[in-house]
């Protein structure tokens, strides 16, 4: 099995479009944080609306962990279609390409080629996933220094520099959670199609959709947007409240587990029994 | 008795309500060059594809060295190679790259074992370069290459001299005869060219339409149908002369559109051609055929028909 991942790997990372989404990352992330940079701390305040006519601040707010917060805060919504370039050609490239003919007639189970296929995408989600915090937090703090963390939602809440590492930490674990269950669905539409941009569109079309049902205030909507995925993809947002409500997280959690299981066993279905006819 | 190596029974795929393969009993044994003959959309391909466990047959089974396809998927594989269609690789890798991901679907293979199968197909010195630059001929005698990676007893090629020039075709045909030869390789070649098989196969399989026409060894098939040769001469009446005298070695003939359709054995061709010519006929052509190539003609025609 390690072999087989490993010549996944090798597949995966000399592939161009594996770099697109790390190209466009590495692009935007110091862009904006430079960006940031340049205006000080006019972005804070702006932000803030006002709200330092009423409160008194000292020290650095407006620092790296502020903008990395930020950074995770903006770019999350796209970040899915990132992953989806490349789990959705996991299994759809190789129809695509005519693979599949050379690959299914060798004397390994679809199981094993599935399952390499499988941790081979979840390691390409998690290295994707620690590479956007890797830059983003490493550069932020390059380039505004440290200081506490000062998040801006309906309240204001200061958490201390001390939290701020270890509450980061476990928020990108979380996001990887999330990524993990989007590459995971992707897998899935792409284990039906023999083209790799079907997977693509069909997963930010269901993402779309979802996030339609989770954010309308309609009562009809009301019982199915608690199974809905996108209900809890800003789960990571909670790590940044005091306290944290790890009784949501832990709900956030099993959801997106059950949506990886239920996507993952849904393609191995499709995976084993699909007719290859490309 | 001939070893089995493969047997198919009552082997079926249906799409929809049309059966693309029905019944189908097929037996390969050891050491055979085995022709899989059939017009184009005759049902090859899905046959190969169900053989090779790309497919699930609709009913049947399948048996490869005595192991089930269904229940022991791997072992049945095990010593089996193949190339289904045209070959298709990763084109962003090398050939030995590409060689090195499918040996490791195979529980790996040497080196060694890459350079050689490169070198029996002619590719060394472009090993190193991405399939992409390839031409077609050089992706199928890659193909031909990753066939043979796992050293199996039993080589599928499914249809692999097409879109081939004749140099290419003369070359595959001159490798398959070597696998068989040499290397004691059991062959399934699958074409829709008769002559390709006559040329290198033992035995042969003819469908059509999903359906079993006939099967044995090539060499019986053919001399057991009726043999008859067309000649295209002139006059006529020179002909139909000399035909007359030539009751001992001709059986019948019947004219045709301008030729004449004669059924003789084809040993005695020179000896009708010298005494058309000392007949003072002009003789255009003495074209030998044989019933099994009308028939094959026919389903192809029939077939072209169907796809035009």
């Amino acid at each position: 099995m390690i072999r087989l991942i490993y010549y996944e790997l090798i597949k995966i990372f000399l592939k161009k479009r594996t770099y697109l989404g790390f190209g466009i990352v590495l692009v935007i992330v110091p862009l904006v944080e430079v960006a940031m940079k340049l205006e000080g701390g006019r972005f804070l305040t702006v932000a803030m609306r006002g709200l330092s006519k009423d409160f008194l601040f000292f020290g650095n707010i407006f620092n790296g962990w502020f903008v990395a917060h930020q950074i995770m805060n903006s770019l999350w919504l796209h970040i899915p279609l990132l992953i989806s370039f490349v789990a959705g050609d996991q299994l759809a490239g190789e129809a695509t390409a005519g693979t599949y003919r050379l690959i299914l007639i060798r004397p390994v189970s679809r199981t094993r080629i599935f399952i390499s296929k499988y941790i081979t995408t979840l390691i390409y989600t998690v290295i994707f996933v620690f590479f956007l915090a890797a830059l983003s937090i490493g550069l932020a703090l390059a380039l505004l220094g440290r200081g506490d963390l000062i998040i801006l939602n309906r309240n204001i809440l200061l958490l201390p520099e001390s939290e701020v590492a270890w509450r980061f930490i476990i928020a990108y674990l979380l996001a990887a959670l999330t990524m993990i269950a989007i590459a995971s669905i992707s897998f899935f539409f792409s284990s039906f199609v023999e083209n790799a941009i079907g997977p693509i569109v069909a997963t930010m079309g269901l993402l779309i959709v979802c996030t339609v049902i989770t954010v309308m205030p309609v009562e009809m909507f009301e019982i199915p947007k608690k199974f809905l995925f996108t209900r809890y993809m800003d789960m990571w947002q909670k790590i940044f409240l005091d306290p944290i409500p790890w009784n949501e997280v832990k709900i956030g959690i099993l959801y997106m587990s059950a949506w990886t299981l239920a996507a993952v066993l849904g393609a191995w279905g499709v995976f084993v029994e699909k007719d290859i006819l490309s | 008795m001939n070893e089995n190596i493969l047997q198919t029974r009552q082997l079926g795929k249906r799409y929809g309500k049309r059966w693309a393969v029905k019944n189908l009993n097929l037996e390969v044994h050891r050491g055979d060059v085995f022709g899989f003959l059939g017009p184009n959309g005759a049902g090859k391909s899905t046959t190969i594809r169900m053989i090779l466990s790309l497919i699930k047959p609709t009913i049947g089974e399948t048996e490869l060295f005595g192991y089930s396809l269904k229940s022991n998927r791997s072992d049945a594989l095990r010593r089996v190679g193949g190339i289904v269609e045209k070959p298709d690789f990763y084109l962003y890798l090398s050939a030995y790259k590409n060689l090195e991901i499918i040996g490791a679907l195979s529980g790996g293979v040497r080196r060694k074992k890459i350079l050689e199968v490169l070198d029996l197909v002619g590719l060394t010195s472009r090993a190193a370069d991405r399939v992409k630059t390839y031409s077609h001929g050089m992706k199928q005698r890659l193909g031909i290459a990753q066939a043979l990676l796992s050293d199996p007893e039993l080589v599928i090629l499914d249809e692999p001299t097409n879109g081939l020039d004749p140099q290419g075709m003369k070359e595959v045909r001159g490798l398959i005869v070597h696998l068989s030869r040499e290397q004691k390789k059991t062959i399934i070649l699958s074409s829709h060219l008769l002559n390709e098989i006559e040329i290198v196969a033992n035995r042969m399989v003819i469908i059509n339409d999903g359906e079993l026409v006939v099967q044995g060894d090539v060499s019986k098939l053919l001399d057991e149908g009726e043999k008859y040769v067309v000649i295209q001469a002139q006059p006529q009446k020179k002909v139909e002369a000399v035909l007359q005298r030539l009751k001992n070695i001709i059986g019948k003939y019947a004219v045709k559109d301008r030729t004449f359709e004669v059924w003789m054995d084809f040993a005695d061709i020179p000896e009708l051609n010298k005494a058309l010519v000392r007949a003072g006929v002009l003789v255009e052509a003495l074209i030998p055929k044989r019933s099994l190539e009308d028939l094959f003609l026919s389903m192809t025609e029939h077939s072209n028909e169907v796809s035009t």
